[in-house]
């Protein structure tokens, strides 16, 4: 029997037959993982089997490639803080279905794991939260391979006038040397390189965030559409914006 | 596997199915009924069949009944211009329980949920919008659960539903609910909802 402990935000919870559900925790030193809770549907579980609430789990399986079943000790909840509130409501949902859209499973993510932490920790601070979470979408590009290189133009090397960002490279190109692909270019949001973080800054740079989640990472996942959370997060933005 | 033919057999499989019931808790029930035929068995096959001929969807809230328009939704007294808004017809059926809500319902059929891909299309919610408007509506009572799925909802209609009083169920305490056996987040929840004497 295989059997370890670990700790993390529960990002999903499906029903499994009557009274089990499966769940999927983003844990420190195992990455997302999944496990079916036996009794998950009781009343005396559900309240902590919600999104977002910060486990301690114990995983078991008699084989390493087999579901496993977990049992879990509730550390902090953070639904409570959440659910008044539109935006770390929608800013929950959108950090959970982009984590289980996203991460490939039992790969561990050290890094992110303790930005995606530090960002749930965050909710419901509505005037840092927004700018947390741009700079969160843009850890998880670099971690699957398709970070933006932000610091020097990708024509010449300069690092003066950089407006906008290559949609094939992520590289950013200066205003001068964007010559005939300036209609081709996505826009270079100041918010990204942490300049000038306003709102509409922000919305901006997950324009652009979006553009390679939509581009380069959903496609090597089965061309699925992305999570209608993160749009949602989007509007919600937008109308407080 | 019992001894007896292939049809009582197949009942016991078909019980098996229902909710709460396993192979052996359906040969207990079955094995009840027969013992019991005129006094529950037979009503029992009649009721179904009746029902089973005659049940379906309001089409004006969701609610189930046995007619294409719900009693509910027929009885002019429950036109007092509020609307409860519930998942789903078991939630409906709870409230009519209490017996302390005298307007009308509307069922969603559903929260939405990022994870099974369930969008503000899959739910009733255009239909919610037409009857505010053809019924006069005054207020949207959002009768949901304290999930996040469910408040998620919640916030979804709030939005999208302007011109009209929404309001939503409290959170926090129980009826005969001690603190001790509280999870955080209710006494969260609680704390923040709490009230001057």
């Amino acid at each position: 029997m295989i059997e370890w402990r670990d700790e993390g935000p529960l990002i999903a919870v499906r029903k499994h037959g009557e009274t089990s559900v499966i769940i999927e925790v983003f844990t420190a030193e195992h990455g997302r993982h999944a496990g079916v809770v036996r009794g998950g549907t009781s009343r005396k579980i559900s309240a902590t089997l919600q999104p977002g609430t910060q486990i301690e789990i114990t995983w078991k399986a008699r084989l390493e490639e087999h579901l496993g079943s977990i049992t879990v000790e509730p550390q902090r909840s953070r639904a409570a803080q959440v659910m008044q509130d539109r935006m770390a409501l929608a800013g929950l949902n959108a950090v959970c279905a982009i984590l289980s859209f996203f991460l490939p499973e039992r790969e561990p993510h050290a890094a992110l794991y303790a930005r995606t932490v530090a960002l749930m920790d965050l909710l419901g601070q509505g005037d840092v939260w927004p700018l947390a979470y741009l700079q969160w979408e843009m850890a998880l590009l670099e971690e699957s391979g398709f970070g933006l290189d932000l610091s020097a133009c990708a024509v010449t090397g300069t690092n003066e006038d950089l407006c906008f960002v290559s949609p094939r490279t992520g590289r950013a190109v200066s205003r001068e040397n964007a010559g005939p692909w300036v209609d081709r270019l996505l826009p270079l949001s100041p918010a990204l390189v942490g300049r000038d973080n306003t709102d509409a800054n922000i919305l901006l740079g997950l324009q652009t965030t979006g553009y390679f989640f939509e581009h380069h990472l959903a496609p090597s996942l089965g061309n699925r559409a992305l999570p209608a959370s993160r749009a949602r997060l989007l509007d919600v933005l937008n109308r407080q914006s | 596997m019992t001894q007896g033919t292939q049809d009582i057999d197949d009942l016991i499989a078909l019980m098996s199915k229902l909710p709460g019931l396993g192979p052996r808790s359906a040969r207990r029930a079955v094995l009840h009924l027969i013992k019991k035929r005129g006094r529950l068995m037979i009503p029992l096959a009649n009721s179904m069949q009746k029902v089973g001929a005659t049940a379906r969807e309001c089409l004006n809230c969701g609610n189930i009944g046995t007619g294409d328009i719900c009693d509910i939704c027929t009885s002019a007294k429950r036109s007092n211009g509020q609307i409860c808004v519930v998942e789903d017809v078991a939630d409906l059926w709870a409230m009519e329980r209490s017996g302390v809500f005298k307007g009308r319902y509307h069922v969603l059929g559903g929260t939405l949920s990022a994870l099974d891909d369930i969008g503000p299309e899959e739910l009733r919610i255009p239909k919610l919008r037409d009857r505010i408007a053809s019924e006069e509506i005054s207020e949207v009572i959002l009768a949901l659960g304290a999930t996040i799925d469910g408040q998620t909802t919640a916030h979804y209609i709030a939005d999208n539903l302007p011109g009209v009083t929404v309001t939503s169920l409290a959170q926090g305490v129980p009826v005969g609910g001690e603190l001790d056996y509280l999870d955080d987040g209710t006494i969260t929840a609680a704390l923040n909802a709490r009230k001057a004497l």
